[in-house]
């Protein structure tokens, strides 16, 4: 079989000078997802119709996925609320593929997370798999090995049939391709809520290190300079997946968009990261670019802009997988593991001898100009003629209207305890103890073993925390220690009934965690899930959620590096509740002083301390959720109280006063207590006697209240003179509510209610526990019997 | 002198001589392998010095032993270890460890490695997709059952070790003669404790070849070598460090003259 030359093509080439010729065409711009005055535009700037290939670039650059044209306007805030303060330790900002972090000692850091929503309700594997890759070449693009990935799901209702087709694909997409990359998974999120059944949110977070040195970006510098591309080969899957999936909702009337699901090979993308991190250690590249959304138009265009403004590429040297691929979807191809370079002439050669130790395929496709133009031909005929920055940058900035919602304020009034759910609460211990094990065993606090245990968290063995502890956290320095710690959170629930809150709240709980396990947070990424930008009340949701997430940022002050925004969550005229996924990271001086999250067996005896006070803050919470119930609004949000505790929890652990720490978040106390009870199966007595007091709280609400910046500490009796003169010293509630008790294997829970206590056997609660997720997707144990039953 | 296991650069840049370990242990890199850093580390923390081979190359660079380590080489797109057997490297380790005079060269093999030493037939048996269809990463306690070979030799007989196990392809088989023969041998040298993970015939974990010098097993040692970064035990979490012992086992036979 001879190799197909570009010859035995049978379509004809749209070229710019016959593009000039013929202004009459029709172009099928509409269907491409732009509209009549981007098209319009489009044709202004040029000074005459676009060619086809022109149209594919600008109409994938230009969607709402690769272009931001509706959340730019609000997303500015990122980078004007920033103090000089906040900027001190940021190497590189918003606007590269993702920030980077000054960690100290020559380190830096850099970390990201994306979203691949769409194609994994389409496609549950290769979608969560891809995306994945996605954010992974991201990371190798600023120069860094990647080190670990996240990753914050969100599902439908566990019960609901589809949902057993969506979780174990996405489960089993990010284990198949992360643990094929060698890279630790070490932590998450995993939330089902009927809002998501059509719209499943898969989020996807990579951190990577570098040295200083190492860092790079993506620009086309140095004049004569030759444009690699190399990777995977470029393939028919993908093809306008950035502008038809991610920029339209999921609809009946639309044919099925199946194809246009990119596919993964994990395999090629860990060559290409050793192939490329050899480069950067050889110094062999100007500049690099990952191809992702938008593919080769992308990549030219970003790279061709930020360096010296030109570049010229002859289009049929891309090689090809399929070859009857059009030039136009060769420019949109979002084939996988793919990236471009920038190389020196002098550098040609060692290029290629990486290369083929890697067995890397590459092919050069052209050369840096100084033309301020981007061309790109076609066996010598020019079908792209363009100045790159119109491609790139200049795509159109909306001001989209928006207001609150007419219900929002009905939605505020229906309190929890004004309503029908909040009447016949528990009282007795009896019922208070049957409520704990109801809360624990609701889908959303459930053990997420099932799902964890299909991710490699030891490879690599630098983990020195992973799910299920508060943060995951990774060893940077092998000698010194220094290594970083990570949370991502968000309650779509809270950003439902009141979204600026709800975005503040995401990033106090996500800062919370981190330096609830040792780690000083030090900067910001986000993950923006929302409805139809064109739903004004969405784009309420929106604006308030980024103004909450800039102005809390700012109190805080920790700068976010970088995110992703993804809309279009919508389904048949119903959107998601607005989540905003906030991930943190905190650096640590030395991992090894990492705080888990559980009383461990030899801690018998220790202090259990609450820090933090307690309000009638039910509004939202799990335990409504449990009745059904969702109205009000979310907790109150302090982030000086954040600030104050966060201090606390660092020093406590730099200066080892405390073994064990655990935030309070959704549960509340029961669940704060329960986990940590269950974290190693050791239990614990303690009394809410104490905080109903100080507090003017009744029992259930001390036990399941969502008050914020609250946390649960273990302490050995030696250290709790120090430690409680350093909550006292600044001010901060710290209340002793009981003891480590490694002998009993009970959580013991004493208070003001009829029946003095409730006891709940650690065994029995981790079996109820642990069996929710598994009894719905077919657990290893059921699995395992059916294949031995056979044998 | 930098004793590290690099993130950046790589452990392939000349490792750093070690004055006290007189054992060089050569690490095998594939395309796809994961697990060479901690292999390297491994052997560094055991006392040893870590020489990374690549899988091209056809030098042994005068390595004591071997580690292959685990990984998804060439993505087990093909069976699991099963291009990598094909390795220039893998034809001199093959040569080197059934030699038929002079010292055989020992040989570990973890998770993927030991699916490149079962697909070179350097030990019996084969592997299949863990029986539950899944990929399972947790802490596994293992038997020791042979402490005759050099990767075992300071354990005690029938200790009990913990350490991670995270794989998809884990699921041991032969055929019930080689079974039979392995147990009656001796040379099931790890077998799972409680329940068993994926399905393994006999619910073995590892083997060794006729002449002990091969060893593969699917769990993971070289993750349980360190305190704070590995499974956890009862001295607390990922306080585990069993799989050390296989490091200083190899070390202590090769500077004893054993094997």
């Amino acid at each position: 079989m001879s190799e197909p030359t570009v010859t035995d093509k049978e379509f004809n080439i749209d070229t710019v000078e016959h593009a000039s010729t013929t202004p009459d065409t029709d172009l099928p711009w509409a269907a491409l997802g732009l509209k009549s005055d981007e098209y319009d535009r489009i044709v202004k700037i040029l000074g005459r119709r676009p060619t086809a290939a022109e149209l594919a670039m600008y109409s994938v650059m230009w969607s709402e996925h690769c272009s931001y044209k509706s959340s730019k306007v609000h997303l500015r805030q990122f980078g004007e609320k920033v103090t000089e303060e906040m900027k001190k330790d940021l190497m590189v900002g918003i606007g590269e593929n993702a920030g980077v972090t000054n960690l100290g000692d020559g380190w830096a850091v850099t970390f990201k997370i994306e979203s691949h929503n769409h194609p994994s309700f389409v496609e549950p594997y290769q979608g969560a798999a891809t995306g994945v890759g996605g954010i992974v070449r991201d990371i190798i693009s600023m120069g860094a090995r990647p080190v670990a990935v996240m990753d914050p799901l969100r599902l439908g209702d566990i019960d609901h049939p589809d949902t057993k087709r969506v979780l174990p694909g996405v489960v089993s997409g990010i284990g198949g391709y992360g643990n094929s990359l060698g890279l630790p998974n070490i932590g998450g999120e995993v939330v089902f809520d009927s809002v998501y059944q059509d719209n499943p949110l898969v989020n996807a977070l990579a951190v990577g290190v570098m040295r200083h040195e190492d860092i790079r970006l993506a620009n086309a510098s140095g004049v004569g300079n030759r444009v690699v591309l190399f990777g995977a080969r470029t393939g028919g899957d993908g093809i306008g997946g950035a502008s038809v999936l991610a920029s339209e909702s999921f609809d009946d009337s639309k044919p099925s968009k199946r194809p246009a699901v990119q596919v993964g090979d994990p395999f090629a993308e860990k060559v290409l990261i050793e192939c490329c991190l050899e480069l950067f250690h050889a110094e062999l590249v100007e500049g690099i670019q990952d191809l992702g959304a938008a593919g080769i138009s992308c990549a030219t265009s970003e790279l061709a802009s930020n360096g010296e403004g030109g570049m010229h590429v002859e289009l049929t040297n891309v090689l090809l997988r399929d070859p009857t691929l059009t030039p136009g979807e060769i420019l949109m191809s979002e084939s996988q593991e793919r990236m471009m370079a920038v190389v020196t002439p002098a550098n040609a050669a060692e290029f290629e001898r990486v290369m083929a130790k890697w067995e890397v395929e590459y092919s050069w496709l052209g050369e840096v100009t100084d033309t301020g133009r981007l061309i790109i031909e076609w066996d010598g005929e020019t079908i792209v003629d363009v100045d790159p920055r119109t491609v790139a940058h200049d795509g159109p900035v909306y001001e989209r209207p928006y207001h609150r919602p007419e219900w929002q304020d009905a939605l505020q009034a229906d309190t929890f305890r004004s309503s029908a759910a909040g009447a016949n609460l528990p009282e007795t211990a009896q019922e208070l103890g049957g409520a704990v094990v109801d809360l624990m065993t609701s889908p959303n606090m459930a053990d997420v073993s099932w799902i964890t245990d299909q991710f490699d968290r030891f490879v690599g063995g630098n983990t020195a925390l992973s799910q299920p502890d508060d943060s995951g956290v990774i060893r940077v320095d092998e000698e010194t220690g220094l290594g970083v710690g990570l949370s991502t959170d968000a309650n779509a629930r809270y950003a439902y009934l009141d979204p600026y809150a709800g975005a503040q709240l995401a990033l106090a709980e996500s800062y919370r965690n981190v330096a609830t396990s040792g780690a000083v947070p030090m900067a910001v990424s986000d993950c923006l899930n929302f409805g139809s930008p064109e739903d004004p009340e969405v784009m309420w949701q929106f604006a308030e959620a980024v103004r909450g997430l800039a102005d809390g940022c700012q109190e805080l002050g920790v700068p976010v590096t970088g995110g992703n925004v993804s809309l279009y969550n919508q389904t048949a005229g119903r959107a998601i509740h607005p989540t905003p996924v906030v991930g943190v990271l905190g650096k640590f001086d030395d991992v090894g002083r990492r705080t888990p999250s559980g009383f461990e067996r030899w801690a018998d005896g220790q202090a259990i301390y609450l820090l933090g006070t307690t309000a009638d803050e039910l509004d939202g919470s799990e335990f409504a959720r449990g009745r059904d119930h969702l109205g009000g609004l979310p907790p109150k949000v302090d982030l000086g109280a954040e600030k104050m505790l966060g201090e606390i929890l660092i020093n406590a652990s730099r200066d080892g006063m405390i073994d064990a720490a655990h935030d309070l978040s959704e549960g509340g106390l029961a669940a704060g207590l329960a986990e940590m009870a269950l974290r190693f199966g050791v239990g614990a007595r303690v009394a809410v006697d104490g905080i109903c007091e100080r507090d003017g709280v009744d029992p259930f609400t001390a036990l399941f209240s969502e008050s914020q910046a609250r946390a649960l500490v273990a302490l050995p009796r030696s250290e709790e003179l120090r430690f409680t003169d350093m909550t006292s010293a600044r001010g901060f509630p710290a209340l002793r509510i009981g003891v480590v008790d490694a002998s009993s294997g009970d959580l013991e829970v004493a208070g003001p209610y009829a029946g003095g206590s409730f006891t709940l056997g650690l065994d029995e609660l981790r079996e109820a526990w642990s069996a929710v997720i598994p009894s719905r997707f077919a657990s290893l144990g059921e699995a395992t019997e059916a294949v031995r039953q056979e044998k | 002198m930098s004793t590290e296991t690099p993130l950046i650069g790589d452990f392939h840049a000349s490792p750093a001589a070690n004055p006290l370990g007189g054992a060089r242990i050569g690490v095998v890199t594939f395309p796809g392998t994961l697990d060479d850093r901690d292999a390297a580390r491994a052997i560094r923390l055991g006392g040893g010095t870590a020489v990374p081979l690549w899988h091209a190359d056809e030098s042994l660079q005068n390595v004591d032993a071997i580690v292959l380590p685990g990984g998804f080489s060439y993505g087990d797109y093909l069976r699991a270890g099963a291009i990598a057997r094909f390795a220039p490297m893998m034809n001199k380790i093959i040569a080197a460890a059934t030699a038929s005079s002079g010292t055989r060269l020992p040989v570990l093999g973890i998770c993927n490695g030991f699916q490149m030493l079962t697909e070179s037939h350097l030990l019996p048996g084969s592997m299949v997709k863990n029986d539950h269809l899944k990929f399972l990463c947790r802490d596994q306690v293992l038997r020791v059952e042979n402490t005759s070979t050099p990767w075992t030799s300071q354990f005690t007989d029938d200790e009990l070790i913990a350490v991670p196990l995270k794989n998809q392809d884990g699921q041991y088989l032969a055929d019930p003669a080689t079974l039979e023969a392995l147990e009656a041998e001796g040379r099931v040298v790890f077998r799972y404790v409680g329940e068993n993970p994926n399905g393994s015939r006999n619910g073995i974990a590892g083997v060794t070849n006729e002449t002990h010098n091969v060893v593969g097993l699917m769990p993971h040692p070289e993750h349980a070598v360190e305190a704070g970064y590995g499974p956890d035990d009862a001295t607390g979490m990922r306080s585990g460090t069993d799989g050390l012992t296989i490091f200083t086992s190899v070390i202590a036979s090769l500077a004893g003259g054993a094997q």
